[in-house]
């Protein structure tokens, strides 16, 4: 593996194409004939649709159509499952039957020659709703129902219940999260085009394969007759991940009325029909003994998921394996609310549990008088009790160790509010991060052209992640051939199958495949070059060496590439590859961490700033040293957000939504965020696969929102177990409301 | 977006005149409000009359002292203006902190004086809302009012607050607002110009029908003063106010000769703190003074479900700007 290419600090080779604006994302796509699609979402959160009138809005200017659940073609459920390709989060169908599950949900579509002509139509759309009322958040929705319990994703070790009871010292607190949107600058978008039958969908998607096969499902069709695109996505955070009512709309649309149709779902719509993390319940109990040792851990999970599918935010994931603790459970249960589905959003499941997690360990620190650093470290551990594996590699301890040196914990003045500066009162939190590490099997493809390049493909996606060019990356370790002599094509099912871009294994399975592919060509080369007129002709392949775009023999004789190709008037030298999964039963992959947080609170005008964060990252090898710090500065800003901005509201009473747009629902501008410095230990994990990367996407974003509850109280001396950590959390002396 | 007719206009009579061809007509300038509501179907305008055209682009000292504003400004410009930022820094400073600086080159002196509420029932075109369908109710009395909702000036038929930073701080100067009717120009006192709720939610400002905000003039600087704006939100910028103080000040040694005070985030409208000015006047300039001040500028506030923090936050706002200015 060349040292100058993997690791090293290297621009995004799609970063001319995008700042350029010649990156085509998909609502820049305009087939011929193309018209567009606007939604009639629902103004009620629970109900039936009595009639609908749209004799006003087929009359406007433009309208081509009006598809609402009397007036659509049958279609298909898809199954929901991820060994065959298929998830989806919401299996239910636009336009399927005449109920209403929640707010924002599609109840008629709209098409018309121009945008504008469509959505002024939708607005004109008369639906008359018999309504219910609707269960509008967590709280409502534990009231009515008693929570049921995921017996997939629970865990249990020893008796944590009677462990918790005998125990000298311990914590029993509960944590609540709020519903977040993952809120991606580019909308969700479809634009579907059928030919002879088959369907060319391009979609914002963050897993063309999937997608592809979901639409296959609800098409009746063959999954070859469907080709899904997604060369740039603006983002998604695990919204795009699964294919959402919209994209059925679209493409349904399209057939019937015979013209490719664009469909772009308004920011609004973005809060209610493409996903969410549900609001969580988290009740942790802690116990130690006198040393600090963890005797009982338990974290028990309740979310709300929709009307219509079960989704479990697993919030103990990381629980059950973090710290060393012989009795332990973690358990998740669900509450149905009238909300569109919920989905995975950065770091399901681990980004409210580490906050509810992290910051009871500092309550449980605080309990036995102990540095909550030093808590940490006590009960650290190299396996993972929940499988009874050794980590395959951990490096925790350095982690804290790197970052707590850097921040300069050892200058912490443990006392509550004791560390000032002018009007502002400063305070020092920290917490671990933790994200499972997860490889899949890939196919990729690579051609050697005579040319000069090389051509890479896989049926992933760059999401802005900077996957084109870890690929290029890698094709350039193997071949030695000049980064910008590369050229990667991903975002297309049609392309050997690759995986989604999610979970943080996007690196970890598609380089490897993108590696032997690239010794596949290699070979190919090496058979032409020795067969019949080759450049090697009677040698034998086994004897020719292969470097910096060169065949070499055992005399020295060295002939590049592009010769050997085009002596024999050939275009390339393909290879293909298909790597397997990770073995599961020898190690636990996991990626560890640590965030030293320093938070600002001005109780003079309730002003709290978080003004600096130190984290160290142990995600194995670093592929891209640009691209990953990115990766975890990027984290660290969505985390800030998570603890101190985002909510997604519902009103109580009418059941709709109330800050679903960018102006109300706040996330971190520029001016929010603080110094930042993101060390990589860059330890290789090769039990992992051979270039030793865990992956990178998520574990930021894990334990920040801790750190930052951690910091705030030590500033403070309020713990705030609910987020956002909003100003008026903290104020004193609020008057009584009228 | 519903279709409507589009005039362009050359002065303020034709302006007039075009706007009253219509039973709903909007004036255009920066449209960063009335585009925005437009597409979300919340005003529904028959005819709109682009004012771009009309040459109200400058910024003219008067013989008086004071200083006219044109209504096409824009909120860049004005904040940037060399005058300005020397006499009413405070205003500087309020532009500054509103909205973007993408928004700010669009939007224009006139326009923001005419911002409208960002209250979500309003917004959402479905919840009960006594703005915009009179007599249907206020869903956020009951509802999530804990950001741009009010605690002054609010009524039991609507408790949005007013969005505008630059408004606070031409409440503290003062000011006049010129305007074209029909009959001719009549100029407005700033203070009366916002109306509260009360029980006619739905009327937001002193405009007779079809008439056109020309000029903003702003009252003649006090000699020596020092003023300051403080916006306090969760976030560091593009939030609207949860509590913001615009604050004048002229000094005597140690004792205060002169305060102007306005409130912006906690208000119907854009507040001026008569009464806390006047306890300040004369009074030494300590914590006691300006905390005094701040709790008689909210002794008649109303706390709501979520927004009861608005008093204290509000109050410090009071006292961190007047503390800012004084030292």
């Amino acid at each position: 593996m060349s040292k100058s290419i993997i690791g090293a600090a290297r621009p995004r080779i799609d970063g001319p194409e995008k700042l350029s604006g010649r990156a085509t994302y998909t609502s820049d796509n305009h087939p011929p004939g193309m018209v567009y699609a606007y939604g009639v979402f629902s103004t009620i959160g629970r109900g039936r649709i009595r009639a609908i009138n749209a004799t006003e809005a087929k009359r406007m200017p433009g309208v081509i159509d009006v598809f609402h659940h009397g007036h659509f073609p049958k279609l298909y459920r898809t199954p929901s499952s991820f060994v065959q390709e298929n998830k989806v989060d919401e299996t239910h169908l636009p336009f399927e039957d005449d109920r209403v599950y929640y707010p924002g949900q599609f109840v008629a579509l709209v098409v018309a020659d121009s945008f504008d002509q469509a959505r002024a139509a939708a607005y004109r759309v008369k639906v008359d709703y018999a309504e219910e009322k609707a269960i509008a958040t967590l709280e409502q929705a534990m009231a009515q129902a008693t929570p049921k319990e995921d017996a997939k994703s629970g865990h249990s070790r020893g008796d944590p219940d009677g462990a918790f009871a005998s125990a000298r010292h311990k914590v029993d607190v509960t944590y609540v999260t709020p519903m977040e949107t993952h809120n991606p600058m580019e909308m969700h978008a479809s634009v579907a085009h059928w030919e002879n039958g088959d369907l060319v969908l391009y979609e914002a998607s963050q897993g063309v394969v999937f997608a592809r096969n979901v639409m296959a499902k609800v098409f009746g069709l063959a999954p070859e007759r469907v080709e899904v695109r997604s060369p740039f996505i603006g983002s998604g955070f695990g919204s795009k991940l699964w294919i959402w009512p919209h994209a059925v709309a679209a493409a349904a649309a399209a057939r019937e009325v015979g013209r490719p149709v664009q469909l772009v779902v308004p920011r609004q719509e973005m809060f209610t029909t493409t996903g969410h993390r549900p609001p969580t319940h988290q009740r942790l109990r802690l116990a130690t003994d006198d040393s600090g040792k963890l005797v009982a851990l338990s974290h028990d999970s309740v979310n709300t998921t929709s009307q219509v599918n079960t989704y479990v935010e697993r919030t103990g994931t990381c629980t059950k394996s973090l710290y060393a603790c012989p009795n332990l459970r973690v358990s998740h249960a669900t509450v149905p609310a009238n909300h569109g589905t919920p989905t995975s959003m950065r770091a399901p499941g681990a980004a409210p549990g580490l906050f509810a997690l992290e910051a009871a360990m500092d309550e449980m620190a605080e309990a036995i008088d102990m540095d909550p650093l030093e808590f940490r470290r006590v009960n650290y551990t190299d396996r993972d009790e929940s499988k009874d594996l050794p980590f395959s590699s951990i490096h925790l301890l350095e982690a804290f160790d790197r970052a707590a040196d850097s921040f300069g914990w050892a200058d912490r003045n443990p006392k509550i509010g004791a560390m000032k500066e002018g009007n502002e009162i400063i305070g020092w939190g920290m917490a671990a991060c933790n994200w499972e590490a997860l490889k899949q099997a890939c196919d990729a493809r690579v051609s050697l052209r005579a040319d000069g390049t090389a051509f890479a493909s896989c049926a992933t996606q760059d999401i802005g992640t900077g996957t084109y060019t870890i690929v290029a990356q890698a094709v350039s370790d193997i071949t030695g051939i000049a980064l910008d002599k590369i050229e990667v094509q991903l975002g297309d099912s049609s392309y050997p199958s690759g995986p989604i871009s999610g979970g943080s294994w996007a690196t970890a399975t598609t380089l490897p495949a993108i590696a032997q592919a690239s010794r596949a060509a290699i070979e190919a080369l090496k058979s032409y070059a020795t067969g019949d007129g080759g450049a090697f002709a009677g040698a034998e392949p086994a004897d020719l060496q292969f470097a910096d775009g060169e065949l070499i023999d055992g005399n020295g004789k060295r002939v590049a590439y592009t010769e050997v190709l085009s002596q024999l008037r050939l275009a390339n030298a393909d290879g293909e590859a298909h790597t397997p999964a990770a073995p599961k039963d020898e190690h636990s992959f996991r990626s560890f961490g640590a965030h030293f947080v320093e938070v600002r609170w001005d109780p003079g005008i309730s002003r709290l700033r978080v003004s600096r964060v130190v984290s160290a990252i142990d995600v194995g090898q670093v592929i891209n040293a640009k691209t990953a710090a990115n990766q975890v500065e990027g984290s660290i800003v969505m985390g800030i957000g998570m603890a101190l901005f985002e909510k997604t509201e519902y009103d109580e009473d009418s059941g709709l939504p109330v800050n679903n747009n960018y102006a109300e629902y706040l996330v971190p501008v520029h001016a929010d965020q603080p110094e930042i410095e993101v060390i990589l230990l860059d330890y290789p994990d090769y039990a992992f696969n051979e270039y030793g990367a865990r992956g990178i996407g998520e574990i930021g974003i894990t334990g920040l929102a801790g750190a930052v509850a951690n910091a705030v109280y030590h500033a403070t001396g309020k713990r705030i177990r609910e987020l956002p950590i909003t100003l008026d959390k903290l104020m004193e002396d609020i008057p009584r409301s009228a | 977006m519903r279709q409507f007719d589009y005039s362009r206009v050359d002065s303020p009579e034709q302006a007039v005149a075009a706007h009253r061809q219509a039973q709903t007509a909007a004036f255009l300038a920066g449209g960063t409000t009335l585009l925005d509501l437009v597409k979300i179907d919340i005003m529904q305008p028959e005819h709109v009359v682009d004012v771009n055209g009309l040459t109200l682009n400058r910024i003219e000292p008067l013989d008086d002292g004071r200083l006219r504003i044109g209504a096409m400004v824009t909120n860049t410009a004005l904040a940037r203006d060399p005058r300005v930022r020397e006499h009413y820094a405070v205003l500087s400073q309020a532009l500054l902190s509103g909205a973007s600086t993408q928004l700010r080159n669009k939007a224009t002196t006139a326009g923001n004086v005419m911002q409208r509420v960002r209250c979500p029932y309003f917004r959402d075109g479905v919840s009960a809302c006594n703005k915009r369908e009179p007599g249907a109710g206020c869903a956020a009395i009951g509802g999530l009012n804990r950001s741009v909702h009010a605690v002054l000036g609010t009524s039991d038929q609507c408790i949005a607050s007013h969005p505008s930073d630059m408004c606070v701080a031409m409440a503290a100067i003062g000011a006049t607002l010129t305007v074209q009717g029909e009959k001719g120009q009549r100029e407005i006192d700033f203070t009366d110009f916002h109306l509260l709720p009360g029980k006619h939610p739905e009327r937001e400002h002193a405009l007779e029908p079809d008439e056109l905000i020309t000029h903003v003039t702003l009252d003649a600087p006090l000699a020596g003063n020092r003023s300051h704006y403080l916006k306090l939100r969760d976030r560091s910028s593009y939030q609207f106010a949860l509590a913001s103080s615009a604050v004048i000040v002229t000094l005597d040694g140690n004792t205060i000769r002169d305060a102007r005070l306005a409130l912006g985030g906690v208000a119907t409208k854009p507040w001026r703190a008569s009464k806390a000015e006047q306890a300040l006047i004369g009074k030494p300039v300590t914590v006691a003074s300006f905390e005094n001040a701040a709790r008689i500028a909210f002794e008649d506030a109303k706390a709501y479900r979520h927004n009861a923090y608005k008093i204290p936050l509000g109050q410090q706002a009071i006292v961190r700007s007047l503390t800012t200015v004084t030292t």
